[in-house]
């Protein structure tokens, strides 16, 4: 065993050895320790680098608020975590630590020599040392900060843990399960409340597992708390350790990480690593006590510098000394206490130095009965030692004047400057915050939340006062939901109370440019860096934060915050309320990217929606490609194809035969009732009145900004019934904007929306020999060319199902689309690709249907349009139903602006090389010799490689394009700039001779 | 996550089941065409802005569908109140925010 652990003493299982290794050497502590806690067992004080000037660290507290003990963890391939708090992380067996910042080794790091140019790194560095030349930026100064910054390394392989996620719903949550919690939960669970108590630590009892002599209704503080835990259990309480409260959302919603597995050996299989709890609760009581603020002093970050209340927890809750020969600082009454403990446990107190001229007498006397010299009216001034602190310079002040200093010989350094009240969560619910100029600290004011705070964090300090604020918390919580709550304070035995004073960095008589008096230890921020900010004119702590990053680390300051307000006030010569707090956002602790993703990755990250032809295309090879959550076969490629080839055959297979095209992801939407030509006409741009049952028309949606929404064939079944199909990707707001306008605008109309995108499946058949392959196929119907011309609708059987049968083309060739219940897709596929058969039947997917589209100049919304584009600017004006007197989006088309000239326009684009094909997206100019930056006119919105006409062609939007046909435009693109003519759109068939096969 | 009531459904549920859909009570003009330019610009862009108490639409679109009003704070992000569509504009709730 260890020099440092005593035998029998702490909450750790002595009979259970745990190995595990840091920075690849192997070390032995207990069950129940944390990492910090073994190494501290083994005399290892030193664990990390700091951030900027890589100077040695060691762990300055006993929990999550550890600004400097950050180590990386690893369980295997994929497991690393790195910035793990060591004074957090439960040792386990086998568990791999490394230890970070540092190059090659943490003994000896190069990067210290950072630290011997701690003059040049002033507060706002980089801002001054970065700016020029500009030039400098992206090839040296970049690489360079990025290469020597970040904390930790990140992993490296995709995290192969699972996460879980929960909903809870509770009369009242209890956040911190120290003494005021605990009173809190008891009270609200005797009267009969569900409680749910959570605590961020391996085991309930807050402070008192550090304070194991105070003695609670007439018991020792771990009797007390055993007994008290026993009877939540029976009140059913839920009761959730190594849980934190990371969040506080609107309406009393708390969000819980709870880490499931990171302290077992062996997690069990597929057991979540973390769980995420979203938590709604009628009332909240925050219960999580305070924060020891460090001291500000030269040397205060050395290795063996702990706060007081720390090395009090390593003593009492996992029986280890953290020095031998310790020295003490405080400007508060509670490291007297730590230091009683130590010296009880055979800790030798070098010295107490307390900054107050006064401490209590009561305190004095029980110091000098154990032989401590207590140094009251001084100042630390100095510490040396590399890799661990070997001695402390103190100082006596007298009025304002610091003596020569002396060294003592120690080798642990236990400072307390007072503490502050966690009021995070609180600060999340946007809770004023008041300024307690006698406590000089910031103490919790008003909420709009039900929420509640109790202890310490109230600024409450000592057993007693503690305890009976929390009963009154949850009495108060139980009337508040109407249960007769009797309150019942603890009385409490051996109390330790006191007070202290806050102070800015110690004083001294040293010169203070060359002083590392760290206040933020994580971002390595000192007092000169604070002072020297407020100097260069940052006069809001908000300010002083950004230029000095003091608070911006992991930690979010929750040891620095009040120290670097202080200075920035006392600097300020301003009260501290005046210069302000910096505002805590979630989480409250570092939180895992995998616990706030939870069950939401890989496949379950978005749903995929596959149409019931889907297997076959996949049966058959297809390539697929993602579509507004759609997954679409997007070509059919054959042995030794690639993307290109395939196209060009599917694209010529349908327009020399016939192709066929899984168009079920089209939106549908049945707009049925008495009124529905009525809304039709108002919705559409295009007149509805005259369409005949049986007869389609192609639609076109507008906002009602007059620009394009969406379009699509639009068939009516009978007077009373359309059957509207709108883009894949815009099937849900269309019917969106539908319901809009109905309830709200227009909701005397007697007209029923119903969504039927996934009723229908869809096949699209193309190609001079459709009618061929289809027309043995349907029973009820002549699709004879006369009988059934282009854009007709009817009811049918196809292949005996019952079918919407569409006349209509998307690429210019004879085109039918064969609707059927979706259940039917699959028979409905098969049966059309035997029977086309004979006629070589080509199954294209997406790719094809863009290019034989563009072919044609019909337009894609979203692509060819951008949310700017009205129906005269796409060349789309003749769809509009100019007699009507009102429809979506007209009158904007009036608008000044919508009818000036130099509106971009949608034309064809022909590269004067044939086999250029221009990037989608590549900017048009007219003069390709101007200076830059360029003026652009345009830009190419749709790029193909065409098969059928042996070329490339594009299309695109141009400043007064219309009125530009056949001029010469240039596109600039990687390499270099190609010449283009302007054309109309209709690349193939303008006049549309093939639609009348 | 805030918790909102539908006035249709007459319950309280979680925002995820709703959606936001712009100012309320900007009704569309009877007769659009007989609007000047600047009586159709305010109509479409000119927007409150509230920081306060704002009323504006939602839509119960994980439920029934409907659209709804509501009066909510902008600068508490609390619910004031919510009624149905069509309800005349109501005058603010006399005390604001949770007691
Ligand atoms: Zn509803």
């Amino acid at each position: 065993m260890s020099r440092y652990r005593i035998p029998g003493k702490g909450r750790v299982d002595h009979a259970a050895p745990v190995r595990f290794s840091f920075d690849g050497r192997s070390y032995t502590g207990l069950r129940g320790d944390t990492v910090a806690s073994a190494l501290l067992a083994n005399g290892v004080h030193l664990m990390g680098r700091s951030f900027k000037y890589h100077r040695p660290r060691g762990a300055v507290t006993a929990g999550s608020e550890e600004p400097n003990a950050l180590i990386g963890t690893s369980r295997g391939k994929g497991r690393f975590e790195p910035n793990t708090r060591a004074t957090m992380q439960e040792l386990r067996a086998g568990l791999v630590a490394e230890s970070q910042n540092k190059w090659p080794g943490l003994g000896f790091d190069l990067g210290a020599v950072n630290d011997l140019a701690y003059p040049l790194f002033s507060a706002g560095f980089y801002y001054k040392t970065f700016m020029w030349p500009r030039a400098f930026w992206d090839r040296v100064y970049e690489p360079v900060i990025r290469a020597a910054a970040g904390l930790g390394r990140a992993p490296s392989e995709p995290d192969p843990d699972r996460y879980a996620s929960r909903y809870l719903h509770a009369d009242l949550l209890v956040v911190g399960a120290g003494p005021a919690g605990l009173a809190a939960a008891r009270a609200a669970a005797r009267a009969g409340l569900r409680v749910t108590l959570v605590d961020e630590h391996a085991e309930m009892g807050g402070a008192l597992l550090s304070d194991p002599g105070v003695v609670i209704e007439g018991r020792p503080a771990w009797d007390w708390l055993a007994a008290t835990l026993d009877e939540l259990r029976a009140l059913g309480v839920r009761l959730m350790c190594r849980t934190t409260a990371i969040g506080y959302y609107h309406q009393n919603m708390i969000g819980l990480c709870e880490r499931v597995t990171d302290h077992l050996d062996s997690p069990p299989e597929n057991a979540p690593r973390e769980r995420l709890w979203r938590v709604r609760a009628a009332r909240v009581v925050l219960a999580q006590g305070a924060i020891e603020k460090p001291l500000v002093f030269d040397g205060n970050d050395r290795p063996g510098v702990m706060l007081a209340g720390a090395a009090q927890t390593y003593l009492h809750r996992f029986g280890v000394l953290v020095g031998r020969r310790a020295a003490v600082v405080t400007a508060h009454d509670s490291a007297y206490f730590a230091a009683f403990d130590l010296a009880d446990a055979g800790v030798r107190i070098a010295v107490l130095v307390d900054t107050r001229d006064a401490p209590p007498a009561a305190l004095l006397d029980q110091a000098r009965r154990r032989g401590i010299e207590v140094l009251a009216g001084h100042s630390v001034t100095a510490t040396t030692g590399r890799l661990r602190i070997r001695s402390v310079r103190v100082n006596r002040v007298r009025d304002g004047q610091v003596a020569g200093g002396r060294a003592i010989a120690c080798d642990c350094l236990l400072m307390s400057g007072g503490w502050t009240p966690s009021l995070h969560l609180f600060s999340h619910t946007k809770g004023s915050l008041i300024w307690d100029e006698a406590a000089q600290t910031y103490l919790p004011g008003e909420t709009i939340e039900d929420c509640h705070v109790a202890g310490a964090g109230k600024g409450l300090w000592g057993y007693g006062a503690v305890l009976a604020d929390g009963d009154a918390a949850g009495v108060a919580a139980a009337s508040a939901l109407g249960r007769a709550a009797a309150g019942a304070a603890p009385a409490v035995a051996h109390d330790r109370t006191g007070s202290g004073e806050a102070l800015r960095e110690l004083p001294s008589d040293l010169a203070p440019s060359l002083a590392r008096a760290f206040v933020d230890f994580q971002n390595d921020v000192t007092a000169k860096d604070i002072r020297l900010a407020v100097r260069e004119g940052m006069k809001s702590i908000e300010h002083v934060k950004r230029y000095t990053t003091t608070g911006m680390a992991t930690d979010q300051g929750k040891l620095s915050n009040i120290n670097g307000l202080m200075i920035a006030a006392d600097t300020l010569g301003k009260a501290p309320p005046q210069v302000g707090l910096t505002t805590f956002r979630p989480p409250y602790t570092p939180t895992t990217f995998g616990a706030l993703a939870g069950y939401h990755r890989g496949s379950h990250f978005e749903l995929t929606r596959k149409t019931p032809i889907d297997p076959w295309a996949e049966e058959h090879g297809a390539v697929f490609e993602p579509v507004a959550q759609w997954r679409r076969a997007w070509y059919f490629p054959r042995p030794g194809e690639d993307m290109e080839a395939a196209v060009a055959r599917e694209c010529l297979a349908t327009r020399a035969s016939v192709g066929i095209f899984d168009a079920s992801t089209l939106g549908k939407i049945e707009v049925a009732g008495p009124d529905a030509v009525e809304f039709m006409n108002r919705m559409y741009t295009n007149p509805w009145t005259k369409l005949a049952p049986g007869r389609t028309r192609y639609g076109l949606l507008l906002g009602e900004d007059g620009f394009i929404r969406d379009d699509g064939v639009i068939g009516r079944l009978a007077d009373d019934l359309f059957h509207v199909t709108t883009t894949t990707g815009g099937a849900a707001r269309v019917l969106t904007m539908m319901e809009d306008y109905l309830q709200t605008e227009w909701p005397d109309l007697r007209v029923w929306l119903t969504s039927t995108t996934e009723h229908w499946a869809v096949a699209a058949l193309n190609g001079p020999n459709a009618r061929k392959v289809l027309e043995p196929l349907v029973e009820g119907l002549d699709i004879s060319a006369d009988a059934f011309p282009h854009m007709s609708v009817a009811e049918c059987r196809v292949a005996g199902i019952p079918a919407r049968l569409f006349r209509l083309s998307f690429t210019g060739e004879l085109g039918f689309e064969i609707n059927v219940p979706a259940r039917h897709g699959a028979d409905l596929w098969r049966a059309l690709m035997a029977a086309g058969a004979p006629f070589d039947i080509c199954p294209y997917g997406t790719e094809t249907m863009h290019v034989l589209r563009a072919e044609k100049g019909f337009i894609i919304v979203g692509q060819d349009t951008d949310g700017t584009v009205t129906p005269e600017d796409a060349g789309l004006g003749w769809a509009i139903g100019k007699a009507k007197p009102d429809f979506v989006g007209k009158r904007s088309l009036s608008r000044p602006d919508m009818v000036a000239p130099g509106r971009k326009q949608l034309v064809g684009l022909l590269t004067e090389e044939d086999d250029v094909r221009l990037e989608e997206g590549a900017q048009i100019v007219d003069d390709p010799d101007q200076p830059l930056p360029m003026r652009m006119v345009g830009h190419v919105t749709s790029s193909y490689r065409s098969a059928t006409l042996g070329r490339s062609i594009a299309m695109a939007l141009i400043e007064n394009g219309h009125s530009r046909i056949g001029e010469v435009v240039h596109v600039p693109m990687p390499g270099r700039t190609h010449r283009a003519r302007i054309t109309g759109t209709a690349f193939y068939d303008p006049d549309g001779a093939r639609l009348k096969l | 996550m805030l918790l909102i009531h539908c006035p249709y459904c007459d319950e309280t549920l979680p925002e995820a089941e709703f959606a936001y859909a712009g100012e309320a009570h900007i009704a569309r003009p009877a007769d659009p065409m007989a609007t000047s330019d600047e009586e159709w610009r305010d109509f479409l862009f000119i927007r409150t802005n509230a920081k306060g108490p704002h009323y504006e639409r939602w839509r119960h679109v994980h439920g029934c569908g409907r659209f709804f009003n509501a009066i909510r704070d902008t600068v508490s992000d609390r619910f004031l109140m919510t009624y149905k569509a069509g309800e005349a504009r109501p005058a603010l709730p006399a005390k604001e925010g949770a007691e």
